[in-house]
């Protein structure tokens, strides 16, 4: 095979993986904090990708701008949704937790789907098309800003999370909730703060695929595995995990589609999952528990 | 068993009254579109009683049922397309397949030790794998799926009066929950209860944990399987994401935790309510999506309120379990 055609695939892939890492972040964050596993990841995307599209198309914002408007927002609707739904039920059973993310992305999913309809909506904005060349090959630009943006902006997470004031609290508790307390840190506080913030990166993530992707009532279910995939690779709970688990995951979608077609070509994510839960449920960089 | 158990005579008058009303009910209600509806009722409340065996009984949550169903279906449409058997064949090949299914990702997920969380989203990655499988290799048509030819005639398993269909998965529902109360009453059915309630206490007790659950996630798989041969056969059709879709997983999951997972008659329940649910939104307006939003805020109610689903509020009492549950 062409060698150029493998190049162009690693770099679409590695591009792809970066906006998978943002999106596997706040999942990761909200298990490595609240020790939950928040399935309504995907259909929080999804309303968020909503919110891009039309801010576009009602209000003329572009969408890299509304990162300003989406995160702030998504923020405050994670914060929201810990105190009034998830925040009640954390306690008890894993599995508990479970159905009632599961109960929510229900929900959620099908709210856009009485609102927004079933159809696919993708945007269109002057520079969609825009190509730079990159080594030999040409690469789309909202992909190379989409993975710019994503990387840094899990890299500012990363600060915030090791140098300020919540984030050494936010560690605390992930660390030892019953120690943390006891310092006088407000545990509650903290677990509805860090549900935000990992919502938070679903608004940004949502700013930088709508230029690349398409969103539609469904568009959830096509991310949930994918971040499950990236955060059980890196290890629960590990934001490094997360970036090489992501690049991996983008990698492997795109030679997947490479190597064995467009339909054939899904199955090595759903692969990655089994086989790490299988064989390695640490992840490559998870501590042992 | 709990303070509000009936007697076995009033036990074995609900069994009958419910039967008669289903027995009749295609004959009060005979219009097409109404047996239509009780067929579905009745198809999801056996496909639910077969989630609810592993995820109710045994208390392993299981978000990939679907991957027992679709390879039912898809079992039974290649038994008789590809190999030229009689359809009817298709029923035990659909046993088979679902339950071989079952084992197959209960001992692999098992042996590596995974439970609650994440033996649920293993469970749906099996079933993202079939469904891309089917869409990708010959045997199941692609992504274009099995259109099975239509010739009506019970020799080859298609009834021309939607009434059959409704008298047989009638049958099939019935086997289903008096394998339910045979679970309830069986020291297999004890064995899962420990289970369910407490893996490491069922261990030092002496049972055989990991057989246990992979013999559960058999036997749920083979019903499972069944439900799919049937769905083959009244629709003459199946493509991939029909049979491996995550929504009919949900599905299973809804009806069995909304009725009342780990009770016998919670899928019949659920089943029922969520038919009645989905007409009364289609009578109500054309806007799809308001039936699975009222089942995505009552599932989050009963977790959060009845741990044993609407079967709790047909009980006079509190059962003892409740207590145990609501003390946790």
């Amino acid at each position: 095979m062409d060698l150029s055609i493998i190049g162009a695939a690693a770099i679409n892939g590695l591009l792809l993986g970066g906006v998978y890492t943002l999106v596997a972040s706040g999942l990761t964050l909200i298990y490595g904090v609240l020790h939950i596993i928040n399935f309504a990841h995907g259909s929080l995307l999804m309303l968020a990708m909503f919110g891009v599209y039309f801010l576009l198309t009602m209000a003329g914002v572009d969408p890299y701008l509304s990162l300003v408007i989406m995160v702030p927002a998504m923020y405050v609707l994670g914060y929201l949704l810990y105190r009034f739904v998830i925040g009640r039920f954390a306690s008890g059973k894993d599995e508990n937790i479970l159905l009632i993310t599961l109960g929510l992305s229900i929900l959620i999913e099908n709210l856009a789907l009485m609102f927004f309809k079933g159809d696919s909506r993708t945007i269109s904005v002057s520079y969609i098309d825009d190509m730079v060349q990159v080594g030999p090959t040409l690469v789309s630009l909202p992909k190379i800003i989409s993975f710019v943006a994503a990387i840094a902006l899990c890299a500012a997470l990363g600060l915030v999370i090791k140098y300020t004031d919540i984030g050494k609290s936010i560690r605390a508790v992930a660390r030892e909730r019953m120690g943390a307390r006891l310092v006088g840190i407000n545990v509650d506080r903290i677990f509805a703060i860090s549900y935000g913030i990992g919502i938070a990166t679903l608004g940004a993530a949502a700013c930088l695929l709508m230029p690349i992707f398409y969103v539609s009532p469904t568009t959830g279910q096509v991310f949930i595995m994918v971040a499950f995939t990236v955060v059980v690779l890196g290890g629960m709970g590990s934001f490094a995990g997360a970036l090489v688990g992501g690049l991996i995951v983008g990698l492997t979608e795109s030679f997947g589609g490479l190597f064995l077609g467009e339909s054939l070509g899904q199955i090595g994510i759903s692969l990655i999952f089994i086989l790490i839960l299988l064989l390695r449920p640490t992840g490559l960089f998870g501590a042992k528990r | 068993m709990n303070a509000a158990a009936p007697t076995a005579r009033q036990a074995w008058l609900l069994h009958g009254s419910l039967l008669l009303v289903a027995l009749v009910f295609p004959f009060v209600f005979s219009s097409s579109f109404a047996v239509n509806l009780g067929v579905m009722a009745l198809f999801y409340a056996f496909i639910g009683q077969s989630w609810n065996i592993s995820g109710g009984f045994a208390g392993q949550l299981s978000f990939g049922h679907v991957a027992f169903f679709g390879a039912g279906a898809y079992a039974a449409a290649i038994v008789q397309m590809r190999w030229g058997l009689s359809p009817w064949v298709g029923l035990p090949a659909a046993a088979i397949a679902g339950g071989l299914v079952g084992g197959i990702i209960a001992v692999l997920s098992f042996r590596a030790g995974l439970k609650g969380s994440y033996f649920a989203l293993i469970t749906l990655a099996f079933a993202e794998v079939l469904r891309i499988l089917a869409n990708s290799v010959d045997i199941t048509g692609g992504g274009l799926g099995m259109l099975i030819p239509a010739k009506p005639g019970a020799a080859n398993f298609q009834f021309p009066e939607r009434r059959e269909f409704y008298f047989l998965m009638l049958l099939l529902t019935v086997g289903s929950i008096a394998l339910a109360l045979w679970l309830k009453r069986s020291r297999f059915g004890a064995r899962l209860a420990a289970i369910r309630e407490n893996e490491d206490a069922a261990k030092a007790l002496g049972i055989d944990v990991f057989r246990e659950k992979v013999k559960v996630m058999v036997l749920s798989g083979a019903l499972c399987g069944i439900g799919g041969c049937f769905f083959t056969q009244y629709y003459l059709y199946i493509d991939p994401s029909i049979a491996f879709g995550m929504d009919k997983s949900v599905e299973m999951l809804l009806v069995s935790m909304i009725g009342g997972a780990g009770t016998v008659y919670g899928p019949l329940i659920g089943s029922v309510l969520l038919a009645v649910i989905n007409e009364s939104a289609r009578a109500l307006t054309t806007i799809q999506g308001l039936s699975l939003v009222i089942y995505g805020v009552l599932l989050v109610i009963i977790i959060a309120m009845l741990p044993n689903g609407l079967v709790d509020l047909f009980r006079r009492k509190p059962s003892a379990k409740a207590d145990a549950k609501g003390g946790r």
